[in-house]
């Protein structure tokens, strides 16, 4: 029918729309622009029923045309954010972080202070009470900014107190910035949320006031309460305390515990690897060569020579031993399928050998104890590494024709 | 009932109403004893509606409003309408003599003016529309009164006495509220019958007082002019006087947001003409304009078909009579012919007329191109010189227009995303939201030069000057992408002295015409899948006349049912190719 090829203003809005997607998924931010500036009349229309109206459109794709324009000009910018808060009262609140977070980037703390502290003065009858997140929201970031402020002051305490003076302003203000930091980063982490940045000063703080019950405590519900979301950082965050804290391996054992168990391949597990080889407890040595196998099976760890070297260790020392090969054979089982062309290939044996004779040593000698002697990687390495009559290499090779046994066992 | 007295002072016959009901003299207001009261006999009506209208007068206006009727507002948009066009080159009899008549007619048979109406009422009418319309030029003036005088029998007291009670409700209710006076009341459902006047409905005026005067513009072409803003329609309302203040209901009469839309147009043209009992039109003839003849020859230029085809048009038009002046000519109220689109017509037939030369089955044309390819190779300039033009290459041709085409296409679908509607003066619905809406437009407004500025000084497009056509092609162009002076001798034979295509066959759009008062469309267009270059073909018309494609191949399906009725009566079920 002809109604629907009528060109009407809705429609026309549409294909603008449309356009400016294209222009910016283009990166074509003039063009952009221009079409944005059809479009603005939008303002002007009923569109209650739509599900994003024009104005939040407008914000928006006007942000994005704004900070990636060549002339990045801030005070233009500013000066339309201003315009985008009087356009939604829903939306008030969030237009005022999004324009702090770019004056953050920007570099224009004091102003995104100040407008923080405008944003939290900011009162709309019961929009209030609805936009109680977007409140604690700005009121943590201006936590955030006074953290920054006392550590700006701590540092400049730390060094007048090495030259021996004592400014007595600095310290007081110093402390009033810790109370403000405090009390709105408090507020915050008790909401469930990621909120790394806002825990990591909160626990900086308390730590420098000596505040450690009360760190430990924000640290461990960070990390272990469920009503929070899975955050491995929280169990870094955790470790690294605790590591701090000088508590006992046992501690920081159980704390890496849950970080392997989320994240295996974390850069933590060669220190975690390192801990547990070095416990008297035989389930957790067994846990470490667990726990550095599962490492070495992401791809980002294959070229990593400290972890391979831990590995080989702890193969080394079981082998001489004699006990526990069962550990290997169990976590070799799952891997040997797939293991030899992932980390064992001729290929690699070449390459890694060429750029990296460490890498290539401790590699071989996994290789060479779970696939034997013959295997493709260590034949080469190893005949590479005496070819220039390395010794260590040589060493290798006996070691491996040695206990080639081991590896009829393991494989089994 | 006429007045023709003269005058006590200056002995003038030019007499006017003043709000109470007496005549006044014109030339030296003179104010006499007589009023109308005395033919009246309703009386007792008129003095009601004219204490009503007193009260809608207390009803606080934006300051400085005057009270308007709808109908005023529409005379004024057809105003700035028709001097447009007067502009763009129309004849200024169109202005004063066909439209100011056409609206004076339609205003009585919708009995909003000149006729048996109470008193209070038409005197406003009247007085606004002389101070601000200058429509009405002096000497008309006592034909002014005369129609007001006029004895209709229509105009009876039920009708006056429900408009007067509704007029009541309306000073009453606060939810209905317009600038007008009787903008409420305009959109009451029960003013179908007398075919109320919306916008599209101006430019169906217009149109009507066009064809009347035959100028050379088609329906497709004053609709263009008013996209490209050559015609007052969108925010025509802008033009209206300060006084008469545009809010509430107004604006939904006046502030249109969509485009017109052709066959709306088209549709109530004819129903206005049948409304107003205008007569036989003036005969559409061979020499005019409108006339598939002359139309066909000016869309073969903007096409970029050679002028050779223009024969072929012809004996088209003459084979199936549709160059007749009792065709094409326009009789108001005759509900047994088709009503004619002269712009989709011709277009349709030049469709036609590529049918029968290249069929268009996405083979046969392409034929013909290599060969007609192969005899231009072997052919030197002097040889063509001579022969008069290369051979026509429909492959060469489909390459140039479709790049064109393509390139103008995508301009103009820019164009209408860019397109700003709104204007300068404020629309709001009541005093309430004024300050909102006015805000809203600041806003607008300041967003707009920031981001103007941001796009880095992109003049927005000139208005392009108003021309008929849209795609000019030279001939001056050595690269050859004119096709004007080509040759068709690649298509045609010679049969027995005749030239006649060398294809042999046709296809039908549609075996089946349907039934247009039923469904809308004589055949559908989107259903079926027909061949690439059909397709092609329709939508270059389509840009041109700036119409959906489906109206053109209507029109088609028309034309090839009256071209091959005899053959069709016979062979009806079987063969949907035929041999000419």
């Amino acid at each position: 029918s002809s109604n629907e090829h009528k060109l009407n203003f809705k429609k026309s809005k549409e294909a603008c729309l449309s356009y400016i997607q294209d222009a910016l998924l283009q990166k074509q931010w003039k063009r952009a622009a221009e079409f944005l500036t059809c479009y603005v009349e939008s303002l002007e229309k009923d569109y209650s029923r739509e599900h994003i109206g024009p104005s939040e459109m407008i914000w928006r794709i006007g942000t994005e045309i704004f900070w990636h324009h060549s002339q990045r000009r801030m005070k233009e910018f500013s000066c339309f954010m201003e315009q985008m808060k009087t356009l939604g009262v829903k939306r008030y609140l969030k237009v005022c972080l999004e324009h702090v977070f770019h004056l953050l980037y920007n570099g224009q703390i004091d102003e995104a202070y100040q407008n923080l502290s405008l944003a939290e003065s900011w009162r709309f009858g019961e929009q209030t009470a609805i936009q109680d997140k977007e409140i604690k929201l700005i009121q943590a970031y201006r936590g955030l900014l006074d953290y920054c402020s006392w550590s700006k002051q701590k540092k400049i305490l730390l060094e007048h107190g090495e030259d021996g003076f004592a400014d007595l302003t600095v310290e007081q203000e110093m402390h009033g910035y810790f109370r403000k930091a405090a009390v709105n980063l408090k507020e915050i982490i008790k909401i469930p949320g990621v909120w790394d940045v806002f825990v990591k000063c909160y626990v900086d703080l308390l730590e420098f006031y000596g505040e450690h019950n009360e760190a430990r405590q924000v640290l461990n519900d960070y990390a272990y309460n469920s009503k929070f979301p899975a955050n491995p950082n929280a169990h870094v965050y955790l470790y690294q305390f605790l590591k701090r804290q000088g508590e006992s391996k046992k501690s920081l054992i159980s704390a890496l515990k849950i970080l392997h168990d989320i994240v295996p391949s974390h850069e933590l597990m060669i220190d975690f690897n390192t801990m547990l080889q070095k416990s008297k407890k035989r389930k957790k040595r067994q846990l470490g060569l667990e726990v550095i196998f599962a490492a070495l099976d992401y791809a980002g760890w294959k070229e990593n020579a400290k972890a391979w070297s831990r590995l080989a260790r702890q193969v080394k020392q079981i082998v001489i031993s004699e006990k526990h090969l069962d550990w290997i054979k169990k976590e070799w089982n799952s891997r040997k399928d797939w293991w030899p062309d992932f980390h064992f290939s001729r290929y690699l044996a070449k390459r890694n050998w060429q750029e990296n004779k460490s890498l290539s040593y401790e590699k071989a000698l996994v290789a060479g104890i779970l696939l034997g002697k013959d295997c493709k990687y260590f034949k080469y390495v190893s005949h590479q590494g005496c070819k220039v009559r390395l010794k260590r290499f040589r060493m290798l090779k006996k070691f491996v024709t040695r206990h080639n046994p081991v590896y009829l066992r393991i494989s089994g | 009932r006429d007045f023709n007295e003269r005058c006590a002072q200056c002995s003038e016959v030019n007499w006017g109403l003043t709000d109470g009901g007496r005549f006044y003299c014109r030339s030296c207001h003179n104010v006499t004893e007589r009023t109308r009261e005395v033919v009246n006999t309703d009386f007792i009506t008129n003095s009601r509606v004219q204490t009503i209208s007193k009260g809608l007068k207390k009803q606080e206006k934006i300051d400085g409003g005057c009270e308007w009727y709808i109908c005023e507002g529409f005379q004024l948009v057809l105003k700035k309408q028709v001097e447009a066009l007067e502009a763009l080159g129309v004849c200024p009899q169109m202005k004063d003599e066909i439209l100011c008549n056409f609206w004076r007619c339609y205003l009585q048979k919708s009995k909003q003016a000149y006729c048996k109406r109470p008193a209070g009422e038409t005197v406003k009418t009247l007085s606004v529309c002389e101070s601000s319309t200058d429509v009405d030029s002096d000497p008309e003036r006592p034909s002014l009164l005369h129609l007001l005088s006029l004895s209709e029998s229509e105009g009876d007291l039920q009708t006056d006495c429900s408009f007067a009670s509704s007029v009541s409700k309306v000073s009453e209710s606060t939810s209905v509220y317009s600038g007008s006076v009787d903008g409420s009341l305009y959109l009451m459902k029960n003013q179908k019958e007398k075919l109320r006047m919306t916008m599209p409905m101006t430019l169906s005026f217009c149109y009507l007082a066009l064809l009347w005067v035959r100028e050379p513009i088609t329906l497709s072409e004053l609709l263009r002019f008013v996209v490209e803003g050559h015609i007052p329609y969108m925010n025509v309302f802008q033009h209206f006087p300060e006084k008469m203040k545009l809010c509430g209901l107004d604006l939904k009469i006046f502030c249109v947001e969509s485009w017109p839309v052709y066959e709306e147009v088209f549709n109530k043209m004819h129903e206005l003409a049948a409304f107003l009992d205008l007569p036989r039109f003036p005969d559409i003839t061979e020499s005019c304009f409108l006339h598939p003849d002359m139309l066909c020859m000016k869309y073969l230029m903007e096409a970029n078909l050679p002028d050779e085809l223009h024969n072929w048009t012809c004996r088209v038009v003459k084979k199936i009579g549709i160059g007749e002046v009792d065709f094409l000519t326009l009789m108001p109220g005759n509900k047994s012919t088709r009503k004619v689109k002269y712009d989709v017509l011709a277009a349709a037939v030049i469709v036609v007329v590529l049918k029968l030369l290249f069929l268009l089955d996405d083979h046969y044309e392409w034929l013909l191109s290599e060969f007609a390819e192969e005899r231009n190779k072997n052919n030197t300039e002097v040889c063509m010189f001579y022969s008069g033009g290369p051979y026509f290459e429909f492959k060469k041709w489909y390459e140039v227009v479709k790049h064109t085409l393509d390139v103008e296409q995508k301009k103009l679908d820019e164009q209408k995303a860019k397109y700003l509607w709104r204007c300068e003066k404020p629309l709001f619905y009541s005093v309430k939201n004024k300050s909102k809406v006015l805000k809203r437009r600041q806003m607008v407004v300041n967003l707009q030069n920031q981001f103007g500025k941001l796009s880095g000084s992109v003049q927005r497009a000139e208005k392009p000057n108003p021309s008929s056509f849209q795609l000019s092609w030279s001939e001056e162009n050595r690269d050859g992408s004119c096709f004007h002076g080509h040759s068709l001798k690649g298509v045609l034979q010679e049969k027995c002295g005749l030239l006649t295509a060398m294809n042999p066959d046709y296809w039908l759009c549609t075996v089946k015409l349907c039934n247009e008062k039923l469904c809308g469309h004589l055949a559908h267009y989107r259903e079926v899948e027909f061949p690439q270059s059909y397709h092609f073909v329709l939508g270059l018309f389509s840009f041109l006349l700036r119409i959906q494609p489906s109206y053109i191949h209507d029109e088609v399906c028309m034309i090839e049912h009256k071209l091959f009725n005899k053959k069709l009566c016979k062979k009806l079920k079987y063969n949907t190719v035929l041999r000419k």
